[in-house]
């Protein structure tokens, strides 16, 4: 058994990993955004699906059907799609939960089955329509993997690194320092953490409990959408694989108890992730004489999960917990 | 005495749950620069009352003034709105946030960034104002109760409250602590606040309070001025006739040693020592009372009795009246401890957390301790059922029904339940940890003569109690732990309150009472 350097297949790897690690944040970001206000929302990857079929069914539809597609409506049927049916999707959850009080991880596990249901019937239908399996929306691939031009290509190997990205991949790192931003700095962001600890003493201080939830749930499953739409992108915008979207979900869903609901940690987690969840493809090109299973290595960011789960519980430092009534119902009439 | 201008009145308040009348027709008035005091029985309506001003409750019927203008409340945000804030008896704080971020919580702020440099220097405004003292950015789980507490009034203080409603204050509060709490609302009300303070201890109602207002059966039957009321005159009107506040205390009959604690060392969960090589003897028909602040090896000495707490070393000797050769304890679990024929009864700090499940009703409760009497594969049930109808007609329990959940009761009858089922099992030991904390006089009282009973029977009774003037009254000797050391063993019936309370902080100025620990 060896090991090979392989620079071009390492550089191959480390943009995969950003690009499949962003989807990942998205869908991570939102998720913490819905937690610090309470809910555990396991339709995270429903949500994701929601978001990815809708934005894809807009910008396939639209460039099957105008003779002249614009680039700039692409961008904003691609991008709004997604968040309208992500948000949708949210509220179900979000109605189910807050106001009828139901059960948060029956109704999350409901709307992740819901959503792979959701995709999977438009995906076979616009397909059957179209009369083919492989099929993509070519100038929203162009449009959302627009590089930036010149730094992309003329800076060698920072250039490869660095640059060679959609913009919704940057957007990712922007929302999630802002989103850190608004949990430690601001007034609101404090009320929503308070709603997620402890909603009795934040109903206590006059805050509108009820009203945040909504507006943390649906913002939350808006940005989630995004990430399902993001995965569409980096695949070219062609709906073959688009149903293993969920998979990405769990992930981000695990990537929240990683970042330690830290939405920055959740930057670099992401790209772990990403690294990780890629490994099956990239990692035996650097290994010689002995052959690991694709298996093991998709494995490798759950593992990673555990562990870190592991170290967390061991320091027991109180502001890497989950929120306190993190998936507990609140009723006020309840003392 | 200048009348002092209105802060608050209430007219014909009426309130009800289901089909229980929390409040009704209350007509209450508060004034500016005056503390008054809420008292009144278990269940008597006072935290109701102060929840609909609070804005917890909306009330069914009556009208709310605030300085002579009708107001409506809502909801808690109207509440802050009229200057009125409320201490609950839970208190409710943010363990991981900071001092600072507990009190700017659903503050109206104009902009949408936390300042938080004006923060603290409105905190530490409000302290030197009023003699509080507090660390904006401590945490608050790094708090105790005092600082909780603290935080809590000055959170309402920041937000312009300008009547402060306190919900059982001194509840969790050392005698110490409580002092450093009246101090600061007397400084309130020079600067001319309205505090309203429910309760149910008399003598704290005697020695902070302006005036008295009393509840009954949800009913606002008198008010007087604090001046011209005492402890008895009091009493009866909160009871609506005569009672006798004496506790009987019986000489001890005969007494044998029971339970002999050798030299015990016992680490809490957490892994730190929480008794630290105490030994002391429990003799029957003799009342042992353990004062101490609360945390100090209390909980972990009881359990480590009951077989709940792993004992690290060190003996517990048992000696059942029928015995002539002691049992050792140590090693044992709950099960075998019964089993061996060793009676503990136990009554739990946490009554709904340890000793009852809140769901099942007062026949399934009792079962939790006969379950296994069966004969048949089926439950044995006849036997839980008379005993709980006879708990519930001997102990006045105050249930729809012996099926209802026991967490539908009001904390003194969920009290009785569970004092009553230990009782049952006729014990030689029985250990009670605040028996009668957040009990009313009346349920207390009933307490303390089924505690008495026992004594009579020959029962070694271990009481752990937090008022030192019942401890005082009741004990036939007090032991007494700060730290997880015993600091001393007096003999109740001769001691005073101040040698205990130099004892319960660590203090050394007096000798244990040799004589009567040896015996």
């Amino acid at each position: 058994m060896g090991i090979i350097w392989n620079l071009d297949s390492m550089l191959g790897w480390i943009v995969m990993a950003v690009n499949f690690g962003s989807v990942i944040l998205y869908g991570a970001m939102g998720e913490i955004l819905t937690e610090k206000a309470g809910h555990l929302n396991l339709g995270v990857p429903g949500i994701m699906l929601c978001g990815g079929i809708s934005g894809f069914a807009a910008t396939f539809l639209y460039e099957q059907n105008t003779a002249n597609p614009s680039g700039f409506v692409m961008l904003l049927l691609g991008l709004l799609s997604s968040i309208v049916a992500a948000t949708l999707a949210g509220l179900i959850y979000a109605f189910l939960t807050i106001t009828l009080k139901a059960n948060q991880n029956v109704t999350g596990i409901t709307l992740t089955t819901f959503g792979a249901g959701i995709a999977k019937h438009f995906g076979s239908v616009i397909s059957a329509k179209s009369g083919s399996t492989a099929i993509r929306s070519a100038l929203a691939d162009e449009v959302f993997n627009a590089k930036i031009p010149f730094l992309s290509t003329n800076l060698g190997v920072v250039g490869k690194l660095l640059f060679n990205y959609g913009f919704l991949v940057y957007l990712a790192i922007i929302l999630a320092i802002l989103l850190q931003l608004f949990f430690n700095k601001t007034h609101q962001g404090l009320n929503l953490r308070a709603i997620g600890e402890n909603p009795g003493t934040a109903d206590a201080m006059g805050i509108n409990v009820t009203g945040y939830k909504y507006a943390a749930i649906l913002t939350g499953s808006a940005i989630s959408g995004l990430g399902g739409f993001l995965y569409l992108v980096i695949n070219n915008v062609q709906w073959s694989t688009a149903l293993d979207i969920e998979g990405m979900g769990w992930l981000a869903v695990a990537l929240v108890i990683f970042a330690t609901w830290k939405p920055v940690n959740a930057i670099w987690g992401g790209y772990l992730f990403g690294f990780l969840s890629k490994a099956g493809a990239y990692a035996p090109t650097f290994i010689t004489g002995i052959v690991i299973s694709q298996h093991i290595w998709n494995m490798t960011p759950y593992i990673v999960t555990i562990l870190v789960l592991i170290f967390v519980s061991f320091r027991m430092k109180r502001e890497s917990r989950p929120p306190q009534a993190l998936g507990l119902s609140y009723f006020r009439e309840d003392r | 005495m200048p009348e002092n201008k209105e802060a608050v009145r209430l007219r014909g308040i009426s309130k009800t749950f289901g089909h229980v009348a929390a409040n009704t027709n209350v007509n209450l008035s508060i004034r500016h620069g005056e503390i008054l005091s809420l008292l009144g029985e278990n269940g008597s309506g006072k935290t109701t009352l102060m929840n609909m001003l609070a804005g917890i409750y909306y009330p069914d019927e009556g009208e709310i003034l605030i300085d002579d203008v009708p107001v409506q409340i809502k909801s808690p945000k109207d509440a802050f709105d009229n200057g009125i804030g409320m201490v609950h008896q839970h208190f409710k704080l943010i363990d991981v946030f900071t001092a600072a971020e507990n009190i700017v919580l659903g503050e109206n702020a104009d902009r949408m960034k936390i300042d938080r440099k004006a923060v603290a220097a409105k905190i530490r405004e409000i302290c030197d104002k009023y003699g509080f003292d507090i660390d904006p950015d401590k945490k608050v789980y790094d708090m105790n109760v005092s600082q909780k507490q603290t935080l809590e009034i000055v959170k309402i203080l920041y937000r312009g409250a300008n009547i402060l409603i306190l919900d059982e204050p001194t509840a969790v509060l050392t005698p110490q602590e409580s002092e450093k709490l009246f101090r600061v609302i007397r400084n309130m009300r020079d600067a001319g606040k309205a505090i309203v303070i429910i309760t149910h201890k008399l003598q704290e109602v005697l020695s902070v309070s302006d005036r008295v207002a009393i509840l009954r059966k949800g009913e606002c039957v008198a008010s007087i001025d604090t001046v011209n009321a005492n402890e008895k005159i009091l009493t009866e009107m909160m009871m609506g006739r005569k009672v006798d506040l004496n506790i009987e205390r019986p000489e001890p009959v005969n007494p044998t040693k029971r339970l002999e604690i050798k030299n015990l060392t016992v680490r809490d969960r957490e892994g730190n020592l929480a008794l630290k090589d105490i030994s002391f003897v429990a003799n029957s028909g003799e009342i042992l009372g353990i004062a101490g602040i609360s945390g100090c090896g209390q909980k972990e000495l009881l359990e480590s009795v009951a077989g709940l707490a792993a004992v690290e070393s060190g003996s517990i000797e048992y000696l059942p009246s029928d015995a002539v050769t002691p049992t050792e304890l140590v090693g044992k679990n709950p099960k075998q401890i019964r089993e061996l024929g060793v009676v503990l009864s136990f009554v739990p700090e946490d009554r709904l957390g340890m000793g009852l499940v809140g769901s099942m009703g007062m026949s399934e409760n009792m079962m939790l301790k006969s379950y296994e009497n069966g004969k048949t594969i089926f439950t044995e049930q006849k036997a839980p059922r008379e005993l709980a109808g006879s708990i519930k007609d001997e102990l006045e329990v105050q249930t729809p029904d012996i099926q209802t959940p026991v967490s539908r009761l009001s904390g003194g009858n969920v009290q009785k339940v569970l004092v009553g089922r230990e009782i049952a099992a006729a014990p030689q030991v029985l250990m009670t940890a605040y028996a009668v904390r957040g009990l009313d006089i009346n349920t207390s009282f009933t307490i303390y003569r089924l505690i008495n009973e026992q004594k009579k029977k020959g029962v070694a009774v271990i009481f752990v109690g937090e008022d030192l003037d019942v401890l005082l009254a009741l004990s036939d000797r007090i032991l007494v732990l700060c730290e997880g050391r015993i600091t001393g063993i007096l003999d109740a019936r001769t001691c005073t309150k101040e040698q205990v309370g130099l004892l319960m902080t660590g203090g050394t100025g007096v000798e244990s009472n040799g004589a009567e620990q040896s015996k």
